[in-house]
């Protein structure tokens, strides 16, 4: 057992630190930190900053931009660039349906789509959830049909983040309606501005339109946009929803809005022993889930996840959440002030206070909800 | 940073278990040896002084093994895994990591020899009553200079105190401060009374009045902070019984799942429960990064690194251990139903030794409240030095 980095990671960990604080445009971070809204052209031009430096899709293999780096250094990589407020490279693309791809994908579709999607040159969006297939995602209904050389689509998704900004979106369709049905599901790739793809926005609780439900009427897709087999769809979402769950721990910003809520708490911090002991404990639950990360992704190299990473997506986001709520409270009546401009009195993360925990309340339901979390933990890790 | 253990102290581990089985194979030989005095098997102690565990932490040149924490930390977990009732971790630990600390290089060796060998079992006499966990002596005072002291008040309650050859007492110094010092168990002036602890174990009131006493070191400055140090790695090895007891308790409940049947079906068939289950083992592992880290942090620092904050992280796992530890425990119960109210069944037990643990050195309401008044104090908690 050892404690201190190895010299040469703690020189790599200054390395990052260096990089993410002096090259990614400050106004960007600035939106970050303020737990503002990033426009497009901000996730785009970051992630184009990285991808330049060899820094947007490291854990991809080294054939398309990855980098071998150890466990440790992606991991040194993924907390550094959420401390220093850099956007983190879009999940939809760099997370999810890059990997994919390169694992099993045509040599076509990776030549196509891989460097396109680490320069965000694609921006991906995804098609999983619908209506009727939320968290028992192998019930969609979505269909594809053979016809020819194409695929013909129906069916509609939902929840598709970011949706408004898609190019491309990888999706979960019934190719066999017959099979069970986890054995009747293919992953397709469409290109969103195929006639009959129609995006409707959905307006949140915090006022937001992050998502969206993606309608297909008759949409026509190239037979060549099938990754891998044919009705194996099921199988890559789960090698992708592993992937995805690793990345849903985010300890470095939830650690940078807790010290941030240290600040704007001011003298408060030591007037009230009660916010003092509540700050302390989250500061505690935050350090063990840093350290079960450290401790998961040294037993996650061979590239499957780690069964514990579950308790990492279940505390990490409950954390992130616990610590969103902290700061409503630290704004007290102010909190309710999240519709005034930046002429308002109130300081903007007082007003942003409340459309940031209600937006992350989100953040139990996806990547496979909090729920299905304990039950992955039941079953695989106790056997229950 | 590094959580894998080598080669050598994975063997270390499956020696003492190895052992350990032989004493504990079953729940019911626990049980058995708990009734009697001393309140431990004696048979099982040489064992352990023959494979050096007792000696563990100490320098060679005074009779020890010098290992690290790291390796205290890996037996203590093993006999947390059977709830063994040997004083590892109040005899070789802490009262041997106070004589380590403070003793001259003669005490050292005479002590620290005797103890390694399994020849004296040494108390640690720190607890006041009416007071709480501190490092500081106040009641129990001590008169004298140079080679004659002596010790007047009352300590309770002292780990086996009533059976200890010799026992180590933290006493108020004339001058102020607090001493440490090694007092006869059956010199003239000390009284002990001997009793069972709730979890089996055994403890005392120790009662001085003018015992006779011989002061640790060379001189009388305040021993405050070196007894805090002591204490603070002792937690951190305490954090890893606690680990053992909550993995088998964990492990228990999974199996009572799996094999009571209600309503005609395994209990495991019910959401309501594996849930439970669940989020116990997302309790356990969280507070598993935490211990080891902890013993990390104390290797780091017993090595000279500067940047480490022994007492920083020893209160931060004590924390995590604390909360786990009733969180596991209390459901463990739960889950299992009427059989864990029973003496006869083992997980109950396991559950009143985690109690034990939590309240031996701090518990979590402790150490957060000491958290708290320093959290002002960083922007964050960097796990990394």
């Amino acid at each position: 057992m050892q404690l201190e980095l190895s010299e040469q990671d703690a020189a790599f960990r200054a390395e990052m630190r260096e990089f993410f604080t002096t090259k990614i445009p400050q106004e960007i971070r600035d939106v970050v930190a303020s737990r503002g809204e990033l426009s497009k052209d901000d996730i785009v031009t970051s992630q184009r900053i990285l991808n330049a430096e060899g820094l947007a899709v490291p854990h991809w293999p080294a054939e398309w931009g990855g980098r071998d780096w150890t466990p440790l250094r992606r991991h040194i990589w993924h907390e550094e660039m959420q401390r220093a407020c850099v956007p983190l490279p879009l999940a939809f693309n760099a997370s999810m349906v890059g990997p994919v791809i390169a694992q099993f994908g045509t040599q076509e579709q990776k030549e196509r789509f891989l460097p396109a999607t680490a320069n965000l040159d694609i921006w991906w969006s995804q098609g999983f959830s619908e209506p009727d297939a939320g968290s028992d995602l192998a019930s969609l209904r979505t269909t594809a049909v053979r016809d020819g050389d194409d695929w013909i689509v129906n069916g509609q998704k939902t929840w598709t983040t970011l949706g408004q900004h898609g190019d491309w979106i990888f999706m979960l369709v019934r190719t066999d309606p017959e099979a069970k049905k986890q054995r009747g599901i293919s992953f397709l790739l469409i290109d969103m501005t195929s006639p009959g793809v129609e995006v409707r926005p959905i307006e949140l609780i915090d006022g937001g339109h992050e998502v969206n439900e993606v309608w297909f009427s008759d949409v026509r897709v190239p037979a060549e946009n099938l990754v891998g087999e044919e009705n194996h769809g099921w199988d890559y979402a789960k090698f992708l929803l592993g992937n995805e769950r690793v990345g849903v721990a985010p300890v470095g910003a939830t650690k940078r809005v807790l010290a941030q809520a240290k600040e704007w708490a001011g003298d408060t911090l030591a007037d009230d022993p009660l916010l003092a002991a509540r700050v302390a404990e989250l500061e505690n639950e935050l350090l063990a889930l840093e350290l079960t990360a450290l401790r998961v992704v040294a037993h996650s190299a061979d590239g499957k996840p780690h069964p514990a990473s579950s308790v990492l997506k279940l505390k990490g986001t409950e954390l992130q959440q616990a610590v969103s709520e902290l700061v409503v409270d630290l704004a007290g009546p102010a909190s309710l002030a999240s519709g005034a401009g930046d002429d308002s009195t109130l300081p903007q993360w007082t007003r942003r206070a409340t459309p940031a925990y209600l937006n992350l309340r989100k953040a139990s339901i996806y990547g496979g909800s909090n729920e299905i979390q304990r039950q992955i933990i039941a079953r695989t890790i106790l056997g229950l | 940073m590094d959580f894998t253990h080598d080669d050598e102290q994975k063997a270390l581990a499956e020696a003492v278990r190895g052992l350990l089985a032989r004493t504990y194979g079953s729940y019911e030989d626990r049980r058995r040896t708990v009734k009697d005095e001393p309140g431990y098997d004696e048979k099982l102690w040489t064992g352990l002084a023959e494979m050096g565990v007792l000696g563990l932490p100490f320098s060679e040149a005074d009779g020890g093994m010098g290992a690290g924490p790291i390796e205290s930390a890996l037996v203590a977990e093993e006999l947390g895994r059977v709830i063994a009732p040997e004083p590892f971790l109040t005899s070789v630990v802490l009262a041997g990591g106070l004589v380590a600390a403070l003793g001259t290089d003669a005490q050292r060796a005479e002590t620290l020899g005797a103890l390694s060998e399994g020849e004296l079992l040494l108390a640690p006499a720190l607890a006041e009553p009416g007071r709480g966990w501190t490092a500081e002596a106040r009641d129990v005072v001590a008169t004298g200079s140079g080679d004659a002291w002596t010790l007047e008040g009352v300590k309770e309650p002292v780990p086996h105190g009533a059976t200890a050859g010799r026992l180590v007492v933290t006493a108020a110094l004339p001058d102020g401060g607090t001493g440490v010092f090694l007092v006869e168990g059956d010199a003239d002036g000390v009284t002990r009374t001997g009793y069972a602890t709730h979890d089996g174990g055994r403890a005392a009131q120790v009662r001085l009045s003018g015992a006779s006493a011989t002061l640790l070191g060379d001189g009388t400055t305040d021993a405050a902070a070196a007894v805090a140090r002591v204490v603070d790695e002792t937690r951190v090895v305490a954090c890893h019984q606690a680990l053992g007891a909550m993995t088998v308790a964990l492990e228990s409940t999974t199996e009572y799942l799996r094999s009571r049947k209600q309503f005609g079906v395994p209990l495991a068939t019910f959401q309501a429960l594996t849930f439970r289950a669940a989020d116990m083992y997302v309790s356990l592992e969280l507070a598993r990064s935490l211990a080891q880290w902890a013993a990390m942090v104390l290797g780091a620092a017993s090595t000279g690194s500067a940047d480490a904050d022994p007492a920083d992280a020893a209160r931060r796992a004590a924390l995590g251990t604390s909360r786990a530890a009733r969180h596991v425990g209390q459901e463990a119960i739960q889950l299992h139903g009427g059989i864990a109210m029973t003496a006869e069944y083992h997980v109950g037990n396991y559950v009143s030794h985690l109690t034990a643990l939590d309240h031996l050195l701090g518990d979590g309401h402790h150490h957060l409240r000491a958290l708290a008044a320093d959290v002002g104090g960083h922007a964050e908690v960097d796990p990394l030095p």
